[in-house]
């Protein structure tokens, strides 16, 4: 990858943060105020399901499906942050263990 | 860390635990023939865990560094969202958000927006994406120069950590009626888009579960 091409990316990708931070306040009250805090809930709940089920522009199911199902039943069991993160890990890591 | 705030304690762990996703992604770049000057500089100024990855897979499977960028920039997009939606509780911060922008990402967002308080908020924001971004540079530098010593990433869960994360964060978040339905609308329809769309596009798409929120859903009095 040339010098050109990570640039061109590092710039770019900065712009994106940079100008939804510094625009973001000159939306006014309205339904595209509501619609501007609506969207991380959004995108948050849809990046879960991505990162569980998408692997390379294709939807699996495999063993991140377990990290998952565990993950959900930690936190409504109150575990504690550190613990589902480490509960899920320790679940897909078995669950592909086991698989072989 | 006894001694720590909860949100920040949190950010500690969250920003360590997506460090080590860095690691693969240098033996990655390294694979892909990126020097290490190329990978650290990717990592400091991209800083974008999902468009480096892409980037970098594309050009290791003999893609042209223009889909390369391409994919790299769509993936990156979702970060505009997020400012917008912090932009509020920045501006105080005068031009302090210039350098601060670098920090707005998925994260780094998730955690601050899991608060319950305008000051945590801010904190859990420069906490979080602080820890990603130093644990971040050093994962990529572990991977370029160890390469295959750690092994496949996959056999300890490591990409489970990243949902799970998101899972333990979304609670207070989707309490009200329009951000579940929000949450609901745009997380079928991005599952519903891989098949179709390159990636990053659904994340995008994602962001269309609003509006059913909107026209569905009555204004809460709160915000």
């Amino acid at each position: 990858m040339s010098w050109t091409a990570i640039i061109v990316l590092a710039v770019g990708a900065y712009l994106f943060k940079l100008v939804g931070v510094l625009m973001g306040d000159r939306v006014k009250d309205g339904p595209l105020r509501r619609a501007v805090q609506l969207i991380p809930p959004a995108l948050f709940c849809a990046l879960i399901l991505l990162q569980t089920f998408e692997r390379d522009g294709e939807l699996v199911v495999d063993a991140r499906v377990v990290g998952l199902v565990v993950a959900v039943a930690a936190t409504l069991r109150k575990v504690p942050f550190v613990g589902v993160i480490v509960l899920a890990m320790i679940a897909t890591a078995t669950c592909r263990l086991v698989a072989g | 860390m006894a001694e720590l705030a909860p949100h920040k304690r949190n950010s500690l762990v969250l920003g360590a635990a997506v460090g080590m996703i860095a690691i693969p992604f240098g033996v990655l770049a390294s694979t892909a023939g990126l020097s290490l000057a190329k990978a650290m500089f990717m990592s400091l100024f991209v800083f974008t865990g999902a468009s480096q990855f892409a980037a970098v897979s594309i050009i290791s499977s003999g893609g042209s560094p223009l889909s390369a960028v391409a994919s790299g920039l769509l993936l990156a997009a979702r970060n505009s969202l997020y400012g917008m939606r912090l932009s509020e509780l920045l501006r105080p911060l005068g031009w302090k958000r210039v350098p601060g922008a670098q920090l707005v990402i998925d994260e780094s967002t998730a955690l601050a927006l899991a608060q319950d308080n305008d000051e945590r908020t801010l904190e859990a924001l420069w906490w979080t994406g602080g820890t990603v971004f130093v644990f971040w540079n050093i994962g990529t530098v572990l991977g370029v120069q160890l390469g295959d010593v750690v092994g496949d990433p996959l056999v300890y869960g490591l990409d489970a950590a990243f949902p799970a994360s998101f899972v333990a964060l979304l609670g207070p978040l989707v309490r009200e009626m329009p951000a579940r339905v929000a949450a609901l609308a745009g997380s079928i329809i991005a599952v519903a888009a891989v098949p179709f769309t390159p990636a990053g596009l659904p994340i995008l798409l994602a962001a269309l579960g609003v509006v059913p929120a909107l026209l569905f859903t009555r204004p809460s009095a709160a915000t």
